[in-house]
């Protein structure tokens, strides 16, 4: 639909109902509407989109209880609550959605350690904890989240190999060098761990021969957990990485612009 | 992609990886193609079936399942075929958790097959697949979730799930996930009090000596560390809301003298003779609780004066943020342009918990009435001669020279006398518990087990508060035990030592402002301003103390003068409780940005701010930026922001300054010292001016 001229993108996998798919001929879902519209604002055409399109289709997947489904069929997780009001917050339109709502069901998926789960009563974990807390900082109640806690749950998540893990008792994978460290940036707790450790771990999971990161040292790498190396770096101030914001998974010069340039 | 070695891809592997993925391809557009004709036929649904079993992880797919059978539910007629088609996608579900357990699309597809009613839940087969997927991992969170999704359905009793989890410990010690459950289902029970869990103290009893025998069978291993944590959470949660200060004290006397539009206020509690410097006549009151309250307003706590009438109060909690929760709330009384020809004395009374308002977030209440007097005294005579210039002088920061106070110069600083009827907001039990789990830690703490350590530490540091909040207060000198216990814990744990810092630096805030003795020899009384002829400031010295954060600070409410530097720290929260702040020093501290001054906002009399040396603007990452208010956190509208549209004409680059222009143009401030920060340039200073136009100093400099 869309046609980005300078940079060749196509944005065909735009359905009818205004949410993105993964690829051309699958089924949209909150999870690639967010990467879509993340990608847009990190290529600054957001100009490109239907905004009040997509902003319905978002707003439309809130349930009664402030929840949201990742799509029609109905399956609701705290990763897309932080899905929608991460992409609504891009696009100025939180005002579509019941924001006191969905900081209520975000608060009903605390545990009793400080984390978050998918559910309520689901266990804490470092990837449901970004959402909850990325959410809780789009929409300013942080204030709701006990962060000595929370933070010294996080902080936990360092491994004696330097790097993080997910869950307590689990090894330690470059991944959560992101969910992880950005929690604890976005809560202020970040230096409860030892940032020299970590990213000597990450530049351990480099593949020097080929580029790349991986998981763990000496796997095979993919883009996935490139960014995840990547971004957890730039998030330790590591040496001519542009700075990424913790919450919007964007660069903070990207976010600056969304929220400051209109004016 | 998890857990895969790093190796070159050799010519058979590659011919073999390239046959898969031509196969994945295949099955991927037949499934589109028959997505989008709708067509949903035995051979159909056999492909999308083939296509999971290599990839459950493409959400269309299931969607195209479940499209697939709603459709042919449509065209079946007995409960057999209805049965037999229901059957098909719980195998298909069962098929792909084998190629991955954790697909997240394979267990949605499950939940939303049985939540359709259709046929009767054979839940034997539902806790059999459970059984088998948690004993290849015991911790996939996936069945956890499900499992707790199928004893909803089944109506399972909770104390059921609390057998399992049991049944789980048993099995193995080290299942974080079975801890949590526990945790979660035990605290339902605990709150519902449901048969058998009314005593809440003999039950949590138990689980300490449950949680005992996992923590002596592997030390090293979180779960159980993590669990005594919450136990410990429980046990020193208090039972009662309690007023435990407030600001005027009771009985205590403020002086306050107006001049042009400047006054001071004095008061004759805890410290004799100190002036407070007020812009305008607006008093606040502050009260202090001992945990996070709701529901303080006009009608739960009355104030009687003249100055205002007690519905037009507007209580507000000190927090950074739009909270409606906080253990620390003010409201300002507005004292009128009097013409000050003659001296006045006038009461004022607050009475609380007159209502069932006043809730703790855990559900307790205020349940005991109080009220508290002071007196306010108008005055205009003794200062009016010599206070004409101090607006525009210098302020000076004391070096440390000047005498200290005498502990007899100060009065008492139990900022409230509660009455003496007040029950103790902990029971026996709860003293008892702590103790028992004090002693059994001591004898361990030998061995350099880190959790060892750090638990007695927190034991001794709840016990502390604990007993410092009966009455009347029974104070243990334990804290030298404790700093040393966090000196241990920096040593054998690294990796740790900023949180370890942290809360060693509490420590601290406790010990200085402990009594009236300990905090005397950090008072100074000093002439800050260069005219000698001016007032002398008591002010609280807590410099070069190691600092990172700071604390305690329902015991610093009266508080004006406060020199924190030469410190490390790195955050200032909960300084918003001192209102009558004017005068604060964090010179050569390790405040990283201006996002952590936020709590500055809230202290409406500051005017002397000296942030100088400090490490703002060295970090390209910001780690307060989602603790301050501004458009990214949807908690400022910039439309509503004057300053920011000036800024704006001014050519001044907002995209990079923001954090400056909200923060500044929020305070009052006289005087500023900002040098020594890596932020602190010539345009800095310049947009400083614009936005800060009551500035009189800048780094020493009169504008
Ligand atoms: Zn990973």
């Amino acid at each position: 639909m869309g046609y980005c001229k300078p940079y060749g993108i196509k944005f065909i996998s735009w359905t009818i109902v205004g949410g993105f798919a993964g690829t051309i001929g699958l089924d949209p879902h909150l999870l690639y509407t967010l990467s879509a519209v993340q990608i847009l604002a990190l290529l600054n055409r957001l100009d490109v989109l239907d905004i009040e399109m997509i902003s319905e289709y978002v707003a439309g997947l809130q349930n009664e209880d402030g929840s949201f489904s990742g799509d029609m069929w109905g399956e609701i997780d705290t990763r897309f609550s932080y899905c929608a009001i991460c992409c609504l917050s891009i696009l100025h339109c939180l005002d579509k959605i019941n924001v006191g709502k969905a900081v209520n069901y975000i608060l009903s998926c605390k545990n009793l350690d400080g984390g978050f789960g998918a559910t309520p009563g689901g266990e804490s974990h470092a990837g449901q904890i970004f959402c909850c807390v990325g959410t809780l900082s789009i929409t300013g109640s942080l204030h709701h989240v006990d962060r000595d806690l929370l933070g010294w749950w996080l902080c936990e998540r360092q491994c004696p190999d330097g790097g993080l893990n997910g869950r307590p008792e689990k090894l330690a994978d470059v991944c959560y060098s992101w969910w992880v460290l950005s929690s604890l940036i976005m809560i202020d707790r970040v230096h409860w761990i030892d940032k020299s450790k970590l990213t000597e771990y990450i530049l351990n999971c480099q593949d020097s021969e080929n580029g790349g990161i991986s998981d763990r040292p000496d796997n095979a790498v993919d883009v996935f957990h490139t960014y995840f190396g990547v971004a957890g770096l730039s998030l330790m101030e590591y040496p001519g990485l542009k700075p990424i914001d913790p919450a919007y998974a964007l660069p903070v010069d990207v976010v600056n612009r969304i929220f400051f340039s209109k004016f | 992609m998890h857990g895969q070695p790093r190796k070159p891809l050799r010519v058979k592997d590659a011919a073999a990886a390239a046959a898969k993925a031509s196969n994945l391809r295949d099955l991927q557009s037949q499934l589109l193609h028959n997505h989008q004709h709708r067509l949903y036929t035995k051979e159909a649904i056999a492909a999308s079936s083939k296509l999971l079993e290599i990839n459950p992880e493409i959400f269309t797919v299931w969607n195209y399942r479940k499209l697939a059978l709603q459709q042919n539910l449509k065209e079946a007629t007995d409960s057999e075929r209805i049965k037999s088609l229901v059957d098909d996608e719980l195998r298909a579900v069962e098929i792909a958790l084998r190629a991955n357990p954790k697909s997240y699309g394979a267990w949605y597809h499950r939940k939303w097959v049985l939540s359709q009613g259709l046929a009767e839940v054979d839940f034997d087969r539902e806790f059999r697949l459970l059984d088998q997927l948690l004993k290849v991992d015991s911790r996939n969170f996936h069945g956890w979730n499900y499992r707790r999704f199928v004893a909803k359905l089944k109506g399972l009793p909770e104390v059921e799930e609390l057998k399992f989890t049991m049944d789980m410990i048993n099995t193995n010690f080290s299942n974080y996930s079975a801890w949590h459950s526990r945790s979660g289902v035990l605290s339902r029970l605990l709150s519902k009090k449901a048969e058998g869990f009314a005593e809440r103290e003999k039950i949590l009893t138990e689980e300490y000596e449950l949680v005992s025998q996992a923590l002596f069978t592997d030390p090293s291993d979180q779960s159980g560390w993590f669990y005594h944590l919450w136990l410990l959470d429980q046990t020193i949660t208090p039972n009662e809301v309690l007023l435990i200060s407030s600001w005027p004290s009771h009985d205590s006397d403020c002086v306050l003298s107006i001049n042009g539009n400047a006054a001071y206020c004095k008061s004759s509690e805890p410290i004799r003779s100190s002036y407070y410097f007020m812009s305008t006549g607006k008093l606040p009151v502050v009260l202090f609780f001992n945990q996070t309250v709701k529901g303080v307003n006009s009608s739960s706590v009355t104030v009687n004066s003249m100055f205002a009438k007690n519905e037009d109060l507007v209580w507000r909690p000190l927090l950074p943020t739009k909270s409606k929760e906080a253990a620390c709330w003010v409201t300002y009384l507005q004292i009128p342009d009097l013409q000050l020809s003659d001296t006045k004395v006038y009461r004022v009374e607050v009475k609380l918990g007159h209502s069932k308002d006043i809730l703790s977030s855990s559900g307790s209440e205020f349940n005991h009435p109080l009220h508290f007097r002071f007196t306010l005294t108008l005055n205009s005579d003794s200062l009016r001669d010599t206070r004409g210039e101090s607006v525009d002088e210098l302020f000076v920061w004391d070096d440390g020279g000047s005498s200290t106070l005498e502990s007899n110069d100060l009065v008492s600083f139990d900022q409230l006398k509660l009455s003496e009827d007040h029950a103790s907001a902990f029971s026996k039990w709860q003293l008892e518990t702590i103790s028992n789990e004090i002693n059994l830690f001591k004898e361990l703490s030998e061995e350099n087990c880190i959790f060892v350590k750090l638990t007695l530490a927190r034991l001794l540091i709840a016990q502390d508060a604990m007993l410092s909040h009966t009455i009347p207060p029974v104070r243990l000198i334990r804290l030298r035990d404790v700093l040393e216990l966090y000196d241990d814990l920096v040593q054998l744990d690294p990796r740790h030592a900023g949180y370890y810092e942290d809360e060693r630096s509490l420590v601290i805030m406790n010990q200085v402002t402990f009594d009236d003795k300990s905090l005397s020899s950090h008072l100074s009384h000093s002439n800050n301003y260069i005219s000698s002829k001016l007032h002398p400031h008591v002010c609280l010295q807590l410099k070069s103390l190691s600092l990172t954060r700071i604390g305690y600070v329902e015991r610093l409410l009266w508080v004006h003068t406060l020199d924190l530097s030469h410190n490390k720290l790195r955050s200032i929260a909960g300084i918003e409780a001192l209102q009558l702040l004017s005068n604060l020093n964090l010179q050569n501290n390790q405040i990283s940005s201006i996002t952590a001054l936020e709590p500055l906002k809230l202290l409406s009399y500051l005017r002397v701010l000296d942030i100088s040396f400090n490490k703002i603007g060295a970090h390209s990452v910001d780690t307060t930026r989602y603790l301050f208010s501004s458009p990214l956190t949807h908690s400022i509208n910039v439309k509503d922001k004057k300053c920011f549209e000036e800024c704006l004409q001014a050519n001044i680059n907002v995209a990079d300054n923001w954090e400056a222009i909200f923060l500044f143009s929020e305070l009052h401030l006289k005087q500023l010292d900002v040098k020594g920060n890596a932020v602190a340039d010539e345009k800095f200073r310049d947009l400083l001016k614009k936005v800060l136009p009551t500035l009189t100093w800048l780094d020493g400099e009169r504008l």
